[in-house]
């Protein structure tokens, strides 16, 4: 077994999305990670606010935010277990945040 | 492990949308109608954390308790952080500490509900916005659901909140259930939103749905709670209520599995909703107390007929020709004047029919709806006149906007091929 990162970009507006939104939205993602849990697959993850600030270069520039563009910025993480990449990638395929345009990134986690 | 679905089912439908609807109507009596954004923007915050939370830590056994009790606690920090604009106008301060604490009290929540949807519908604002407020504030809809559901920009939607909501700040209005002679006047105001709100449901102008329940349901509810407050619990809401159980007791016949129109005579009467059907009569007699009759007793009196007709053939039409005649004289709308011809077409025959049509006064602009160019067709096809009949439903086909409506109008047009 080897552990990857999911990173989760755009998805649903949330402050334009109506409370139905939301509240069907999340029982989707609560579907989606109890089936990941109950399958001993998930190690963690949290969600991530839009604040935040990037630091970068030699000059330790600091810029506001992580990117301009709302949809580019990180939004959420998860931890979780799969034999391959394949099988990560065939997990994340169930993921609601398709459903809203979203995208995710898998990567390997080095196990040290 | 948490069990996965065992709180899934138990987390009610709309849970989040009806409890959005009393919390910013709580929060607003709390910050003043002045800081309505306020208000909205601490149920975003406090739903998202839900959002957030519940899919990891699983859903709390009180849901609601959950959210009033997260809403409370933003409540509280928001009030911290804006005590100088709080206290700006003396009016809208923000209340001693026992008032907090009694924020989500259910008898409360009910009358702040109220006290919002009376403010929504002041007067001074137009009736579209006054319903666009109604469906975000109270309804839970977002800018995107009122302009799907209108088919309108969502441009649109945003500037009615924001000149509703500069509105409020600037007669920094109260939230108060009017008294004395001003209520009577101010809750038919609340009627008519509601009204206009149901009928966007029963008949919506979206082209793909032309049912809209959720609308419907809203509209229903609002107006129960209108019904149930002894203060604004007079006949015609009674008989607002009445007419909507009547409407809703045939939602499921009216349309096909595939979505298409089944009109009022090919509707299977076996699939009606009976019980809604008899809530509604009881809900009319209460609206008979008192000698008020509104158009909403007379338009809930036609929908009573046709609904306990066995058959549309056996439907009592002189009956309902004189709730029309009677509608017409209180509201002399182009819509009660059209639907008018096709009763007296039932009772009095095509040529009746097609007389009293051109005798509507050309000031209500019927030939503006596509409704006056169906029925026109429809008694042409019966007087035997085709090419009149298809010029007809062709022009109504222009107008309307519905998807299904243009269908069911094009196979008229088939079968007079035929």
């Amino acid at each position: 077994m080897k552990d990857y990162i999911l990173l989760f970009r755009g998805g649903l507006d949330f402050e334009a999305a109506s409370p139905e939104q939301l509240q069907n939205n999340m029982l989707k993602w609560k579907t989606w990670m109890d089936k990941l849990g109950a399958e001993g697959k998930l190690l963690g993850g949290e969600r991530l606010t839009k604040t935040g600030a990037v630091l970068s270069g030699k000059q330790k520039q600091l810029s506001d935010g992580p990117y301009a563009e709302g949809k580019e910025v990180v939004g959420g993480y998860l931890a979780i277990k799969a034999k391959d990449l394949q099988e990560a990638i065939e997990i994340t395929r169930d993921c609601p945040i398709f459903e809203n345009d979203g995208s995710t990134e898998i990567q390997e986690i080095v196990k040290m | 492990m948490p069990e996965p679905d065992r709180h899934i089912s138990e987390l009610a439908d709309h849970l989040f949308r009806r409890e959005a609807g009393k919390m910013v109507a709580a929060l607003t009596k709390l910050f003043g109608t002045g800081n309505l954004q306020m208000a909205e923007d601490v149920v975003q915050d406090t739903l998202l954390l839900a959002f957030n939370s519940w899919p990891v830590k699983g859903i709390p056994d009180n849901p609601s308790a959950w959210l009033f009790r997260v809403a409370k606690n933003k409540a509280i920090d928001c009030l911290r952080h804006n005590r100088h604009l709080l206290h700006a106008d003396p009016e809208e301060s923000l209340p001693a500490g026992p008032d907090i604490d009694r924020l989500w009290k259910p008898e409360l929540l009910q009358d702040d509900m109220l006290r919002m949807m009376f403010a929504c519908c002041h007067p001074k604002i137009p009736d579209e916005n006054q319903i666009t407020l109604i469906l975000k504030t109270l309804c839970g809809f977002s800018t995107v659901e009122i302009a799907k559901a209108f088919l309108i920009p969502e441009d649109t939607v945003s500037k009615r909140l924001y000149r509703t909501k500069e509105f409020f700040r600037q007669e920094k209005l109260r939230l108060t259930i009017p008294s004395g002679i001003d209520l009577e006047s101010r809750t038919n105001v609340v009627l008519n939103a509601i009204y206009l709100l149901f009928n966007e449901g029963y008949n919506s102008t979206q082209s793909e749905n032309l049912l809209r329940e959720d609308l419907m349901e809203d509209a229903m509810m609002l107006c129960r709670m209108l019904t149930e407050d002894k203060h604004t619990q007079q006949p015609e809401a009674y008989a607002l209520m009445a007419l909507m159980c009547f409407q809703c007791s045939r939602n499921k016949s009216r349309l096909s599995p595939e979505g298409e129109i089944i009109l009022l005579n090919k509707q299977d009467r076996t699939r009606w909703n009976y019980e809604l059907i008899n809530q509604g009569n009881e809900y009319m007699n209460r609206a008979a107390y008192g000698d008020a009759v509104s158009a909403y007793h007379l338009e809930a009196a036609i929908a009573f007929e046709h609904c306990t007709a066995s058959s549309f053939d056996t439907t009592n039409w002189p009956q309902i020709l004189n709730y029309y005649n009677w509608l017409y004289r209180i509201t002399p709308s182009a819509f009660t004047a059209i639907n008018r011809t096709v009763a007296i077409m039932q009772v009095d025959g095509p040529k009746a029919a097609l007389e009293a049509l051109q005798n509507i006064p050309a000031n209500n602009k019927t030939d503006q709806f596509y409704l006056y160019h169906a029925v026109l067709g429809e008694i042409y096809i019966r007087l035997g006149d085709c090419a009149n009949a298809r010029l007809s439903l062709e022009k109504a086909i222009q107008i309307t906007r519905s998807a299904a409506e243009k269908r069911i109008l094009r196979e008229k047009i088939a079968a007079l091929l035929n």
